[in-house]
């Protein structure tokens, strides 16, 4: 493209305006998604069928002293007004009292979460490049022998629940096999690596469930690229098939890649719940299903929140990703 | 992309291709799913044992009577299977007809009606994919208990505004074409618009989208009773008979946990066959289950 290349600096100055308003474009509509979320949140959690007064009572509720608890608690006040404040409370970063325990949220979410990243971060560590080079193995001999065994592996870890990897994984290798620990209840931080061994089958499993994803939209991304017409250029002016690959169309198809590891480190998240309880792993998934088993409002409400923050965030690294990668993105609408 | 699939599958070109006749991975699946409906069907009715009936012991090996052996109670594990079929396809076949009824209604009117209607509906939906689903399943259950009801809707919900976008996508094609021009200027009801000039020509593009989130719906109504809160005891579906008999891979008896398990799979792994079948003549595959 010689235009882009002698087009004064004026006009890129202006180009990178443009990229900058759409990313703050984009990071605008991602925190009122955020909002909006944090009202369903609000919402769902108060359309329980007893308030968060007669859940701290329990058994011992009487009319009276449930009234003096809603009194002190501020539960007679309008939905609005606590929502307002719960909005407020946690924008700075207050997220309230556990009811389990007593402990400021906080400090609970805090712990958990560093371990929910530190699985997170171990299990995309592997299964990003893992799943990047088989992606681009099967797209390099489509409908090959390793493709078609790579695509039918991948629909069948689709098509199984991640409980059900992470059930046979235990069997095998620590029931049968004794090689690593079936349950995990505190990552060491001080000693990684011995965690990282403790911590395999978790791991494995997350990498097991988001690996035949990433492949498959990887695989895709590439062949679409594969079909456009400067790839046949190359073709004809006789660039060898890695140099095709590596210098046409890996760069362009950057942008949906990076699109697609952004959208699964997303899609781990509901991954991390299922794989935390199995291996009783003390992160925020299991703090999630132990707060709605114990009906615990206040938490369920903030983990939510921090779940849902990563979520929108990710998000938005995929679509900013994806402008930064592919010029063309930067002139829709 | 999602967009650019569709549009390959815009009616018009049905008549021109056959439909190739289903291959051997295909018929694998359709039969998969014909024995898993008619189990649902019957299975509590051909069960031997009631689903809370203590027949035999802890984890018991398997014997003429209790062909799959006991459960941790020393239920039959056949039986509660055969119970267990009804509400895990049963559930998820509801929830996933649920979910297309109001993702179709809103995605396919958001289409007709266009404006400010159109941006509210598309906003709404964005709003919903931003929200991890097992969040806001976790959420209503916490709030509404799991009531199978409950359950049910939830799961439908969720499919509803990924049924929305991809119904709406469809939908524009289809609402530019002359045909529901003709139909607006004879003075069709919207219902009428929607319904019967819309829905018809949306079956082929849309059937893949049926398979891929009734593959969604068994999963995750299974991972929902795995944490405990989807099926509640003494009923079973899955999902939860996973669950309970966790322990008895401690004792090495793995075919209470593998049972259900490989009936959970094989039963998705059925579904998916045919989606990949289907995918394949209208170029749209299970790779292209973007965002879940």
């Amino acid at each position: 493209m010689p235009g882009v290349e002698f087009a004064g600096t004026g006009k890129e100055i202006w180009e990178a305006l443009d990229v900058f308003k759409l990313i703050a474009r984009r990071m605008f509509l991602g925190l009122l998604t955020l909002w909006a979320i944090s009202i369903i949140v609000f919402l769902g959690t108060e359309i329980l069928p007893g308030d968060v007064a007669s859940a701290i009572l329990g058994q011992s509720a009487t009319e009276t002293n449930l009234a003096a608890l809603r009194e002190t608690l501020g539960l007679n006040r309008p939905a609005y007004v606590r929502y307002f404040e719960w909005l407020v409370n946690i924008l700075s970063g207050d997220l309230g009292v556990s009811l389990t325990n007593g402990m400021p949220l906080d400090r609970i979410i805090g712990l958990r979460l560093w371990n929910t990243v530190y699985l997170a971060l171990y299990a995309a560590a592997v299964a990003m490049p893992l799943a990047l080079g088989l992606g681009l193995l099967s797209a390099a001999y489509p409908e090959g022998n390793f493709d078609r065994t790579v695509s039918s592996v991948t629909v069948f870890f689709i098509s199984i629940p991640d409980f059900v990897i992470a059930v046979l994984l235990i069997m095998i290798f620590a029931v049968e096999l004794g090689w690593f620990p079936g349950a995990i209840h505190r990552p060491r931080w001080e000693d990684v690596f011995g965690t990282m061994d403790k911590t395999f089958l978790p791991m494995v499993t997350l990498v097991l469930t988001l690996l035949a994803h990433v492949v498959r939209m990887t695989r895709a991304a590439i062949l679409d690229v594969l079909k456009q017409p400067y790839i046949e250029m190359a073709l004809l002016k006789g660039a060898s098939k890695s140099r095709i690959i590596l210098k046409h169309a890996i760069p362009n198809a950057m942008g949906p890649i990076v699109n697609v590891v952004a959208l699964n480190l997303g899609y781990l998240i509901s991954g991390v719940v299922v794989v935390e309880v199995v291996f009783t792993y003390p992160g925020l998934g299991r703090l999630m299903v132990d707060s709605v088993v114990f009906r615990d409002v206040p938490q369920i409400q903030a983990v939510a929140m921090v779940f849902c923050s990563f979520y929108v965030v990710l998000n938005i690294f995929a679509d900013v990703g994806a402008i930064m990668a592919n010029p063309r993105l930067r002139y829709a609408k | 992309m999602t967009d650019a699939a569709v549009t390959t599958a815009a009616p018009r070109k049905r008549s021109k291709r056959a439909r190739p006749r289903p291959d051997v991975w295909a018929w694998t699946g359709i039969s998969i799913v014909v024995v898993g409906l008619v189990l649902a069907v019957i299975g509590p009715w051909v069960a031997p044992f009631g689903v809370g009936n203590i027949v035999t012991s802890v984890y018991a090996q398997p014997d003429a009577q209790t062909l799959m052996g006991g459960d941790v109670l020393g239920r039959d594990l056949l039986s509660r299977l055969l119970h267990g079929a009804r509400l895990t396809v049963g559930v998820a076949l509801a929830a996933t007809v649920l979910g297309f009824v109001i993702g179709m209604a809103v995605g396919f009117s958001a289409a007709e009606i266009r404006g400010r209607y159109d941006d509210f509906i598309t906003w709404l939906i964005d709003v919903f994919l931003s929200f991890p689903p097992i969040l806001l399943a976790l959420i209503v259950i916490a709030s509404l208990s799991s009531d199978l009801w409950v359950l049910i809707g939830t799961i439908a919900v969720i499919h509803s505004s990924r049924v929305a976008r991809v119904g709406r996508a469809v939908a524009m094609n289809i609402a530019a074409l002359e045909f529901v021009e003709v139909a607006r200027a004879r003075g069709e009801k919207l219902t009428s618009i929607l319904v019967r000039e819309i829905w018809p020509s949306t079956i082929r593009p849309l059937a893949v989208e049926f398979g891929l989130r009734l593959t969604y719906s068994i999963l995750f109504l299974s991972s929902l009773s795995f944490l405990g809160l989807g099926v509640q005891p003494p009923d079973a579906d899955w999902g939860s008979m996973v669950r309970e008999n966790m322990n008895a891979m401690q004792n090495h008896a793995y075919i209470a946990v593998l049972a259900p398990a490989f009936a959970i799979a094989i039963l998705t792994v059925g579904v998916n066959l045919i989606v990949d079948w289907l995918g394949a003549q209208s170029g749209r595959g299970i790779s292209e289950e973007l965002t879940k």
